[in-house]
């Protein structure tokens, strides 16, 4: 089909002239663009005041679809339970046999680290969390892996701080609306988490591919003495994640590390918990300014 | 007196007798639309890969090959900043694509005016691809060209879902002509 003959502008003066003015009125757009893009890659927090107030002003929406997913999603997981209850239940009891083992041995950790700990003096209470809220939405078309996570700065949270699920480690904030937030998940590609393997101290760092898994690099290169089903937890260096929280496992080995499937998988999760930073004072002397640079500048 | 056809009193946009087409609808109803697919982020859907198609866009292309001349030339700076605030790229990106794609529509379609569902579908497969991969590469994320096959299932998704995007707005073309009732 022929377009409609309104496009052809002909020897009609007003039309030429609309049809110029909408080419430079397009350029100009694009160059707005352009000119809006370069500021935002040079300086990516100038827009992020704008950006939380778009998503806390969208955020009903997403906070109606995140009770929505949940509910399908245990609907379906009730359907397929009747199709494979037999197994499963002969599975579960051999797994409670195993589990009550180790509980007991958990116990008994437990108890040698509290008398350690009380030889050696250390005060180490519990982790009271920042905030609880759902994730309600993703950048699941762009190439880069934010979440929406329904609490911001009214509940208390602010950049930096960690968040979690109970099957491990999800992100850190990375933005703070008033009511929303946005994560940096650890699949992002600008995502890197120290890590430890949970057996003994291997130490690496956990970057984002992208595409669900993570890359564990180690850091003392040499013999890879990493294995499949290996678990990685944060290991609270740098200050900014508590150690022991699981990240990975490895599922597939490389030259200098191995390829992790995330533990926590953000889809999977209902609620999520906005812990606070591990160690403020760490990270504020890491961004301090060295005293030999101050020295300089005055 | 000879009875009238009880037909040319209605067409296929409703009774002709009292309503009229409305201009809120008219014009409206494309830009509600691709608001509308722009918040798709905040759809309870947390991929841990990029796979979602950019439906903001798919929208865009689909309203602009069926209906030329409905969005403005300038329809890519408020459009793509709206999908900027919500798509997780950097701000300016939306805006710059979304413009450019309205430019280079128009040159298309200035060469090639005789138009059919494969030019059409042709057509919106070179830009989306275009699309994504320059989003990619705006992302933010210094993604080395190694890691470009990342995106390919997302590109196949968008190629794919365009022709049933096009039948959404098909339908939509036809509520958005549909006579309302005329006070007064």
């Amino acid at each position: 089909m022929a377009p409609p003959s309104a496009q052809r502008s002909g020897s009609n003066k007003k039309a030429q002239l609309g049809r110029f003015a909408g080419y430079v009125f397009a350029s100009l757009g694009a160059t707005i663009g352009a000119l809006l893009l370069i500021i935002s890659l040079w300086r990516p927090e100038t827009f992020y005041g704008l950006r939380s107030m778009a998503t806390d002003a969208a955020a009903p929406v997403g906070e109606a679809g995140a009770t929505g997913r949940v509910g399908s999603r245990s609907f379906f997981e009730a359907i397929a339970g009747y199709y494979d209850a037999g197994s499963r239940n002969a599975e579960l009891e051999r797994e409670n046999e195993v589990a009550r083992v180790r509980l007991a041995e958990m116990r008994a950790l437990e108890q040698e680290n509290e008398r350690l700990k009380a030889l050696l003096g250390l005060s180490e209470g519990e982790i009271t969390p920042v905030a609880t809220g759902r994730l309600i939405g993703s950048s699941a078309a762009s190439t880069r892996r934010f979440g929406y996570l329904a609490a911001g700065r009214d509940q208390g949270v602010a950049v930096g701080m960690p968040v979690t699920s109970p099957m491990g480690l999800v992100g850190r904030i990375l933005e703070a609306g008033s009511d929303t937030s946005r994560v940096l998940l650890l699949t992002d590609v600008e995502s890197i988490v120290p890590v430890r393997r949970a057996t003994d101290d291997v130490v690496a760092f956990a970057e984002g591919r992208a595409d669900g898994s993570l890359r564990i690099r180690l850091i003392n290169l040499g013999i890879n003495p990493l294995e499949q089903g290996d678990i990685f937890v944060t290991s609270g260096a740098g200050g900014l994640f508590r150690p022991g929280v699981a990240v990975a496992v490895v599922t597939e080995i490389t030259d200098d590390g191995a390829i992790g499937q995330l533990l926590s998988n953000p889809a999977a999760t209902d609620f999520v918990i906005v812990e606070p930073i591990f160690e403020p004072e760490a990270i504020e002397a890491a961004d301090a300014p060295l005293l030999s640079e101050q020295v300089a500048e005055d | 007196m000879e009875r009238l056809n009880p037909n040319s009193r209605r067409d296929q946009f409703g009774s002709k007798i009292n309503r009229v087409h409305s201009p809120v609808l008219a014009y409206g109803v494309p830009w509600l639309t691709i608001l509308l697919a722009s918040l798709a982020p905040m759809l309870p859907l947390i991929a841990s890969a990029p796979l979602f198609p950019p439906l903001g866009y798919l929208f865009l292309l689909a309203w602009r090959v069926l209906r030329p001349g409905i969005l403005p030339m300038w329809a890519g700076l408020p459009l793509g900043f709206f999908d900027d605030l919500y798509s997780g790229q950097p701000l300016g990106s939306g805006i710059l694509l979304f413009s450019l794609t309205m430019i280079v529509l128009d040159l298309i379609e200035l060469r090639f005016p005789w138009r059919g569902f494969w030019q059409d579908w042709g057509v919106a497969a070179v830009c989306t691809v275009t699309y994504l991969i320059l989003a990619a590469m705006f992302s933010g994320a210094s993604l080395p060209w190694i890691k470009l096959p990342l995106i390919l299932p997302q590109i196949v998704l968008a190629i794919m879902l365009f022709p049933v995007v096009a039948q959404i707005v098909a339908l939509l073309d036809r509520l958005r002509l549909r006579r309302v009732k005329k006070i007064g």
